[in-house]
């Protein structure tokens, strides 16, 4: 197996507050592979997000990444010092946000925006490096790019202006692309437009790709593998159709039961009781135990380690396999 | 755009030709100018004379049209005390006067974004809260009581600065100026802090809370995503967001700056208008103070035009909302 682009081992973020510290994410662990789309998926608050921008490096104080190793392409880069994780960023992590209409610098033009971004990473001279820039945009598929470089932000529709986020993102030919909720704020037509430029950049330049989003649909179309969090914890993670076509992980199934399809319009979609624990009040043991329809005594005591399934992994003490010697 | 500008002039006229009416009706209520002018022992005949050669005996609309006309050719009459043209009095004066308020506003700005921009970014050092503590000591304590101390100070105690008046002075066609010559630019040095202080504090707690704010936004987290040094994204991103607000307010001060030197003026016997104002004051000189008020209110209303345009020199969105509305 090559080595992969992006690996996360044991990743833990706490955010110290004056009352207590809060951890954020505990223990999570996955790969991304050379041109793999890994989608991450859970509830608003299950640490999708944080775990993106803890590889990024930007968790701010009062956030820290407390443990574990995040290494890309096999070189170690959490906890490097600012000016050095400044440098990977832009250059091998490119990231778009949610929101394309505050991620653009209204008083700046964007090819402004795009050059400095080029040139803080390459040495490619003023015009090189605006004759690329117009080569990004015609890539993210922005008509007229030479004109359009002209541009300021508020000119440019909301796709337009995530085409040009992406653009950003992609300028430096980074090895992996973090997308926090790309499609979020958009129009569903718009969606898929972008979604697609996303998966065929990563084709085309053999990016590794970290997908966050609450939209199953996205997952299902885009993602090679997915990742299902649930309280700063990976439940389960696998590729792509056997985690949507049989979740095995209780909160996985209750996700995946949860999304509407046309075929089964009689069927009620099916809840999963309760929400999400906040951080100060997770439970011991399984955090989703208070929820679960297949809670046994153990779930509520002992934390479930992630285990493998055939292509799937999950952290579920119903898959323990059973015990060789009965102590 | 040219729409936009043509409106806002429109608009200044009219704010500027209501100053105008109230400038002449302090000819009106402001007592008896003729009893100013003469002595006791003037006979009844010399004043009614007097009166009929200022024009005071005409109707009150012919008076007004007459005063509107005049003032639009720069001439406001003859001083009461001086016996000489106002305009040329105030002519004499602005230099000193100008030279004062954009020293003072210069200091402001420089002395009040970097002090800022330094508070906003680190927060927590002793410095920027130094910094805060001295801006609330100038936010709340009056320009003559800093003034004075600082006349205490550095004129009487040290002795290292005068404690009044321009030094020598240049001149420069009709233009005098202090700029030039060591004791000039001595003598500018306090009565420019005095005056500058309260916009100073001014701006360095609105560069704060303004920088403070565009840290948050998702364009600098994008631009750190991005990979910028943090010396690009804090002042080439964030500040130029910052300055946006800044320049309303620094603008509309420079009006209060040179209206309000009255007070510094008069703390350091600063020979410009705003002290010709005082003694005018004092002597109900008339044509001084209607003189005065329609000067300061043309800088006002002028400063406010350029301030409107220059926001949307900085700022795209406003250029194409206002040419959308236009």
């Amino acid at each position: 197996m090559t080595q992969p682009v992006l690996s996360v081992r044991n990743l833990e973020v706490e955010f110290v507050t004056r009352r207590a510290t809060l951890r954020a994410i505990n223990g999570v662990s996955f790969d991304i592979a050379k041109g793999e789309v890994l989608g991450v998926v859970g509830e608003s608050g299950a640490g999708k997000s944080v775990t993106g921008l803890a590889v990024i490096g930007l968790i701010d104080p009062p956030g820290r990444i407390s443990g574990g190793e995040i290494e890309l392409s096999g070189t170690r880069i959490d906890h490097l010092p600012p000016e050095e994780i400044r440098r990977i960023r832009g250059k091998r992590i490119g990231m778009i946000f949610q929101d394309p209409l505050t991620s653009l610098n209204p008083l700046y033009r964007i090819g402004d925006q795009i050059i400095e971004t080029i040139r803080t990473h390459t040495n490619l001279s003023e015009s090189a490096a605006r004759r690329r820039a117009i080569d990004l945009l015609a890539e993210v598929g922005i008509p007229a790019p030479e004109k359009r470089i002209d541009g300021y932000p508020h000119e440019f529709s909301g796709g337009m202006r995530q085409r040009v986020v992406i653009a950003l993102a992609i300028c430096a030919e980074p090895e992996l692309i973090i997308a926090d909720e790309p499609t979020t704020a958009l129009d569903v037509s718009v969606q898929a437009q972008i979604i697609t430029l996303i998966k065929r950049l990563g084709r085309d330049h053999g990016t590794a790709v970290m997908l966050v989003t609450h939209d199953m649909g996205v997952i299902a179309e885009t993602c090679d593998r997915v990742a299902v969090m649930y309280s700063g914890r990976i439940a389960e993670i696998g590729p792509v159709q056997e985690v949507v076509r049989n979740p095995l992980h209780p909160y996985a199934r209750g996700l995946m039961g949860a999304i509407p399809t046309l075929a089964g319009e009689d069927k009620r979609l099916v809840q999963i009781p309760g929400s999400m624990p906040r951080l100060s009040a997770i439970p011991a043991g399984c955090p989703f135990n208070p929820r679960c329809a297949f809670v046994f005594d153990r779930c509520r005591v002992e934390r479930p380690e992630p285990i493998r399934q055939g292509t799937q992994s999950v952290a579920c003490h119903l898959f323990e396999p059973a015990k060789e010697t009965a102590a | 755009m040219l729409a936009f500008t043509l409106r806002r002039v429109l608009q200044a006229i009219g704010v500027m030709l209501a100053v105008g009416v109230i400038a002449f009706a302090m000819f009106r209520f402001a007592g008896d100018p003729v009893s100013q002018i003469v002595s006791i022992d003037t006979s009844a005949a010399q004043r009614a004379e007097i009166r009929r050669s200022l024009g005071l005996d005409d109707p009150v609309l012919v008076q007004f049209g007459r005063y509107f006309i005049n003032a639009l050719q720069f001439k406001f009459g003859v001083s009461y005390q001086f016996r000489l043209p106002v305009s040329s009095l105030l002519a004499e004066r602005l230099p000193a006067t100008l030279e004062l308020a954009i020293c003072a506003t210069v200091f402001a700005m420089v002395a009040g974004i970097l002090m800022g921009v330094y508070s906003a970014l680190r927060r927590d050092t002793v410095l920027a809260k130094l910094f805060q503590a001295v801006s609330l000591i100038g936010i709340s304590l009056p320009t003559f009581l800093i003034g004075i101390l600082l006349i205490y100070l550095f004129a009487v105690t040290l002795g290292w600065l005068p404690s009044f008046g321009r030094g020598e002075v240049v001149k420069l066609g009709w233009w005098t100026t202090g700029l030039l010559t060591v004791s000039g630019l001595k003598a500018l040095i306090m009565p420019a802090i005095t005056l500058g202080l309260f916009q100073m504090t001014l701006i360095m707690r609105l560069v704060r809370a303004e920088m403070l704010e565009v840290l948050r936004t998702d364009y600098i987290r994008f631009a750190r995503a991005r990979g910028l040094t943090t010396r690009a994204i804090h002042f080439g991103h964030a500040l130029k967001n910052t300055l946006v607000p800044v320049i309303t307010v620094a603008g509309l001060q420079f009006g209060s700056v040179i209206a309000f030197s009255i007070i510094t003026e008069t703390v350091f016997q600063w020979p410009g208008m705003g002290l010709l104002f005082v003694q005018a004051v004092q002597n109900v000189d008339i044509p001084i103070m209607a003189a005065y008020l329609l000067m300061v209110s043309l800088i006002f209303v002028t400063i406010n035009l350029v301030v409107d345009i220059l926001y949307t020199v900085v700022d795209p969105r406003l250029r194409s909302t206002i040419s959308r509305a236009a």
